[in-house]
């Protein structure tokens, strides 16, 4: 694994030219079918949705979806989802339930958005029901994170039965940017805040919230898109032939457990 | 539902001398008169589209027969329950004779047809509405032509697809045409409950108590472009808010945009998309596995 400080490796998950969710959909299922809308009131571009297969097994893919450039980016409103698009996911989660299909979750996202009609539509209580909801989904569900893991926008997705996270991604409670001027009240310290906040993949699988770091070219995924995707395949292969072996009962025992021993605390 | 009706004329309407053939759209001479464009278009030519207006891509209204064609594995459809027939269960004036007539003229004992088919080999529970039996509302028959098909698909495990089409609950069958929509739910239900697969098919135009049933209830709601999907009638939400609605108002375009449609597909993918959609639902495919 490359050696480079968190800083660095936000860097290169910001470049333009790193994949998007559209692309590693692309690069590892089969006959995507995207499906829209939440049912309630609306279809949110910035978290895609649908059904693919993979090596043949019918599976429900969701994801966050960052443009590559501005136009795209107004498309999919930076990765920031409203309500809506926490809906449509639970409605697919739901539905891949009643089917019996696995849920795997791409997660590159800022954040969820921040506004006043998400503010009037639940923001807050969209990703709380989806907490809720995966914590009891009675079929398997793997979350790979591939770039950032904004905060709440990203646990939204990531209520799961194994977290990976590719070599440069991160994954944090907040912002550098929102970290730096919330604990020293200034935001030009974004890079101190980056390289304090331990949000690497590296921290996070040793504080057990990632369970699997999935190798990245030198440089970051874009210099090598195929390679990611194999890598990402054969790891998606081994995680859900394992959760695919539990009995129900198991999987969401061990769903719990996953996120119940996670507190770091003398007593 | 006076009003609702006079909308879905006006967005469409039909030649009034093709009434008495059973290609409704298609007025005797060698042309399709697109009623959205204007273009006049070869018969022939416009058959090879599908029905498809090939200047603005208007999704003309087909018959049950003519979609069925177009859906499903050549000789492979056997139909179900054919000789359901309507009665007059609030003796309404002239309902009787209005059945009749359209019997006469379509072909049809009522405003659906279902049955079993492949498609590309698959085998599926479908179901196709027909506009042209008195804007395909509902009463007992469609009401309980769905049920059965539902409670058939339940019991062989199979998915279903409708094609919906309606100007919503059929007023001269009273309060028993509203039950049909409770009724048609809950054996929608109980298919879904064995985790079974429903596709539901948008087509033009799909209103009313259909819209708050059936057609709402699917597992994947495709749509065709363009077409209308709403609960009331325009003319009944302008009288009440006093506003002008914008053209696209209840267009599948629109409803997608609000959440409620999966997918928007035109009619020449139509075959391919249900097919995949049926695949991916099979168990067989999840059975190397182990699941
Ligand atoms: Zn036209």
């Amino acid at each position: 694994m490359e050696h480079l400080t968190a800083w660095e490796r936000l860097n290169i998950v910001h470049n333009p030219k790193r994949p998007n969710a559209y692309d590693y959909i692309e690069g590892i299922f089969e006959n995507y079918c995207e499906l829209k809308g939440d049912r309630l009131f609306g279809e949110d571009a910035a978290i895609t949705g649908g059904i693919a297969t993979f090596e043949n097994l019918p599976v429900t893919v969701i994801a966050t979806v960052k443009g590559k450039n501005l136009e795209q980016n107004k498309k999919y409103n930076f990765s920031m989802a409203h309500p809506e698009g926490y809906r449509k996911a639970l409605r697919l989660s739901k539905q891949a339930e009643k089917f019996k299909r696995p849920v795997i979750c791409f997660v590159d996202t800022t954040g969820a958005f921040c506004g006043v009609d998400a503010e009037k539509r639940g923001q807050g209580q969209a990703i709380a029901t989806n907490l809720l909801e995966w914590a009891r989904l009675k079929t398997p569900i793997i979350t790979i994170i591939t770039g950032e893991g904004g905060s709440g926008g990203a646990l939204g997705l990531a209520v799961c039965d194994e977290l990976a996270m590719l070599e440069n991604a991160v994954y944090s409670v907040i912002s550098p940017r929102g970290a730096a001027s919330i604990l020293w009240r200034d935001p030009k310290k974004e890079e101190e805040a980056a390289n304090t906040m331990k949000i690497t993949a590296e921290d996070l699988k040793g504080f057990e919230v990632a369970d699997a770091i999935i190798k990245e070219p030198i440089g970051g995924a874009h210099n090598d898109p195929n390679m990611v995707y194999e890598n990402i395949s054969e790891y998606l292969l081994k995680a859900l032939k394992t959760n695919l072996q539990k009995s129900v009962a198991m999987l969401l025992q061990d769903r719990y457990n996953k996120f119940r021993k996670i507190g770091i605390f003398d007593e | 539902m006076k009003d609702l009706f006079k909308v879905v004329k006006d967005r469409v309407k039909p030649n009034q001398k093709s009434k008495k053939k059973e290609k409704a759209d298609i007025p005797s001479g060698l042309f399709f008169k697109c009623p959205r464009c204007q273009t006049s278009i070869f018969n022939e030519e416009f058959e090879q589209s599908m029905r498809v207006c090939t200047k603005c891509s208007y999704h003309s209204r087909l018959t049950a027969k003519q979609r069925l064609e177009m859906i499903v594995d050549e000789g492979s459809f056997v139909e179900y329950d054919s000789s359901l027939k309507s009665k007059n269960p609030i003796d309404f004036p002239g309902y009787e004779e209005k059945v009749k007539d359209l019997v006469k003229l379509t072909g049809l004992n009522d405003a659906i047809i279902t049955g079993e088919c492949l498609i590309k080999g698959e085998k599926v529970v479908i179901g196709i509405m027909d506009s042209y039996f008195m804007m395909a509302s509902m009463g007992s028959v469609v009401g309980e032509k769905i049920t059965r098909a539902f409670e058939r698909a339940t019991e062989k495990k199979f998915s279903v697809i409708l094609f919906t089409a309606s100007g919503g609950a059929r007023m001269q069958e009273g309060i028993i045409s509203l039950m049909q929509m409770a009724k048609t739910s809950a054996a929608i239900a109980k298919h879904s409950e064995e985790g079974l697969f429903y596709c539901a098919v948008l087509t033009d135009p799909t209103t009313g108590g259909v819209t708050a049933s059936f057609a709402s209830l699917a597992d994947i709601t495709l749509a065709e472009p363009k077409i209308l999907v709403g609960f009331a009638g325009r003319r009944v939400i302008e009288n009440t808010i006093h506003q002008r609605l914008p053209d696209e108002f209840q267009s599948a375009e629109f409803l997608q945009e609000h959440g409620f449609v999966d997918k928007i597909v035109e009619r020449k993918d139509l075959r391919r998309v249900l097919y995949r959609l049926v695949k991916f639902h099979k168990k067989e495919e999840q059975k190397s596995w182990n699941i």
